[in-house]
């Protein structure tokens, strides 16, 4: 009796750990099974195949082409997000008074409550090779030959898109930066000034130890944000062309519902796991040591 | 000023660099912040004004404004497809802000203000639940909602969507809840109130404001998903706007006012609830992301 009433507790908890244990806990662990085995919709039933998909993707030059795009996401929006973000947040506490900072913060935020597929469009409209508004621009300021069909080339699709994506995210980790340096105690800056540091100054010696914690998150959620990138690239290139834009996630959708290669899709997102896994094992350990330090 | 520099003139030749170098520091600062904000800016602008144009103007003019305000555009968007979108979207993104947000308001409860035996380990799942994403389940979830039939249903989108927000959403309310005080609860307990009444009537109502913070950002997050909608529903009178869209543009191909028109429709409802509900967004942003 005393036992089971200790137990209904349990009910509270019951619903959501039930929805996490069926839709999100065992697809994780169904697809690294999924991973040894060659399957497809016309032999549904899976044939054990061991190692041979991640062989075939190891060797697969796309999946290494896929792996490297997805690396250069991280490391622009790393720029963008870690960098720009900051500098603006920066600046938006430095310099502008209160009335305006909330409409530039409101500004700022926007592209991020649009949906992928309405910023993904909107810019493919931009990017149109004979309309499309950069090309206007580089023609009207006399940098014609820059103009290009930036979506349609090898060299410069994955490239448009990941400048897409900036455009839509930097705003957002600004205002995730305005909250954090708002945290800091307005002594210290007084001190500062007392002191008589300048701006610059009062930037590195206050405001970026400050927000450490902060950045180490945005530095983390970008870096795993952009191994699991998918929407950004399936709205405007879907990959293409050949394959020159493909990430992990698009190749996955691809080999999976396109090409029919389940099991091959099942590695390339294993694959997305170890490395995406791997990212938030060092945050955490990061964050202990901080603990431990402090 | 004059009479200052000629009885200190020291001082001011001290000076003078330093704020020159800070008004160009200003100078700089400013157009940084007013470069990005126009970056931002114009592109929405221009989609939301090419919605009134036709395509000559669009081809010809690009940086004009359109020289009528043609509704008719966005009456062919509604008619061609939005509607329908919409419909879904507000369905499934509902039903899934209900579903997740009382989930996972009992979830805290029980988390931090009962006594759950393997308590921790509901915390530790809950948490592995933050690390895992979506497009890793893909293929699986695929598989699973195969054979259950809920692929093609409203339901595949509601279940996911709740699934993968609902340990975000425990550690909002959980963080807020665990800071109301204890006495609310033995209190209620004296007057002979059961845990059931003590949450509905007491605790729930006491955690509005994160609640509210809960809901918005699992409006922001169905109204915008587009990995499961595009995978796990594929009958078009059953698509969200962010996939319906897709299947518009490609329709729409060349009329592009009709195209920007209806995206200025789908942005129009986040865009509008962050604005009025902005504290209550970047309180939970901020908790959530802090923890």
């Amino acid at each position: 009796m005393t036992v089971l009433r200790r137990w209904r507790a349990w009910a509270w908890v019951l619903p959501a750990v039930v929805l996490l244990l069926v839709f999100v806990y065992y697809p994780i662990a169904d697809n690294l099974r999924l991973s040894l085995f060659s399957w497809n919709a016309f032999s549904p039933e899976p044939r054990f195949v061991g190692l041979d998909n991640y062989a075939e993707a190891f060797g697969d030059p796309v999946f290494w082409r896929a792996l490297g795009n997805n690396a250069a996401y991280a490391v622009v929006s790393l720029v963008f997000q870690g960098g720009l973000s900051l500098v603006l947040a920066a600046l938006l506490e430095e310099l502008v008074g209160r009335r305006m900072r909330g409409l530039l913060r409101t500004l700022y935020f926007i592209p991020a409550a649009m949906s992928i597929t309405v910023v993904g469009v909107l810019f493919s409209f931009l990017y149109n090779p004979r309309y499309g508004l950069l090309n206007e621009a580089l023609n009207g300021l006399g940098l014609g030959h820059l103009a290009r069909a930036w979506l349609g080339e090898e060299g410069s699709a994955i490239w448009s898109v990941i400048a897409m994506s900036q455009w839509q995210s930097v705003g957002y980790t600004a205002v995730l930066f305005v909250v954090a340096i708002q945290r800091i105690p307005r002594e210290y800056y007084e001190a500062a000034k007392v002191d008589g540091g300048g701006p610059v100054r009062t930037f590195f010696s206050i405001t970026l130890p400050m927000v450490r914690e902060m950045t180490t998150l945005v530095v983390i959620l970008t870096i795993s944000g952009a191994f699991l990138v998918f929407n950004e690239v399936m709205v405007m290139t879907a990959g293409g062309p050949d394959n020159s834009s493909q990430v992990l996630g698009t190749w996955l959708y691809r080999k999976a519902f396109m090409e029919d290669d389940m099991g091959y899709a099942a590695t390339v997102a294993t694959v997305i796991f170890v490395i995406t896994f791997a990212i938030a094992a060092v945050q955490l350990a990061v964050s202990r040591r901080r603990r431990y330090d402090s | 000023m004059i009479s200052t520099s000629l009885t200190r003139p020291a001082v001011v030749r001290a000076e003078t660099p330093i704020r020159l170098r800070s008004v160009v520091g200003r100078l700089l600062g400013w157009s940084l912040l007013a470069g990005f904000g126009i970056a931002v800016l114009y592109p929405v602008l221009w989609m939301v004004l090419s919605g009134f144009k036709d395509n000559q103007e669009i081809f010809n003019q690009p940086w004009g404004l359109p020289g009528e305000l043609r509704w008719d555009n966005w009456a062919r968007a509604w008619d061609l497809g939005v509607v329908r979108y919409f419909t879904n979207s507000v369905i499934v993104t509902s039903a899934s802000i209900v579903a997740t947000t009382l989930i996972s308001a009992w979830a805290a409860y029980g988390m931090c203000r009962l006594r759950l035996p393997f308590g921790n380990g509901v915390a530790l799942l809950v948490l592995g639940g933050l690390l895992l994403s979506p497009t890793v389940a893909l293929i699986p979830l695929f598989r699973l909602l195969t054979s259950i039939g809920l692929f093609d249903t409203y339901w595949a989108l509601i279940v996911l969507y709740t699934a993968f927000r609902v340990p975000f959403t425990i550690f909002l309310i959980r963080a807020y809840m665990i800071e109301l005080p204890r006495s609310v609860d033995e209190a209620a307990t004296i007057d002979g109130a059961s845990t059931t009444q003590i949450f509905w009537r007491i605790i729930l109502p006491m955690s509005r404001p994160i609640l509210v913070s809960a809901a918005l950002l699992q409006a922001l997050f169905a109204w915008n998903e587009f990995a499961f909608a595009l995978v796990f529903v594929s009958d078009d009178s059953l698509k969200t706007l962010p996939v319906g869209l897709m299947a518009m543009q490609s329709r729409l191909l060349t009329d592009w006012p009709v195209m920007m028109a209806g995206l200025t429709m789908a942005a129009l409802p986040t865009i509008v609830l962050f604005l009025i509900g902005q504290r209550q967004f970047l309180r939970g942003l901020t908790e959530g992301v802090g923890k």
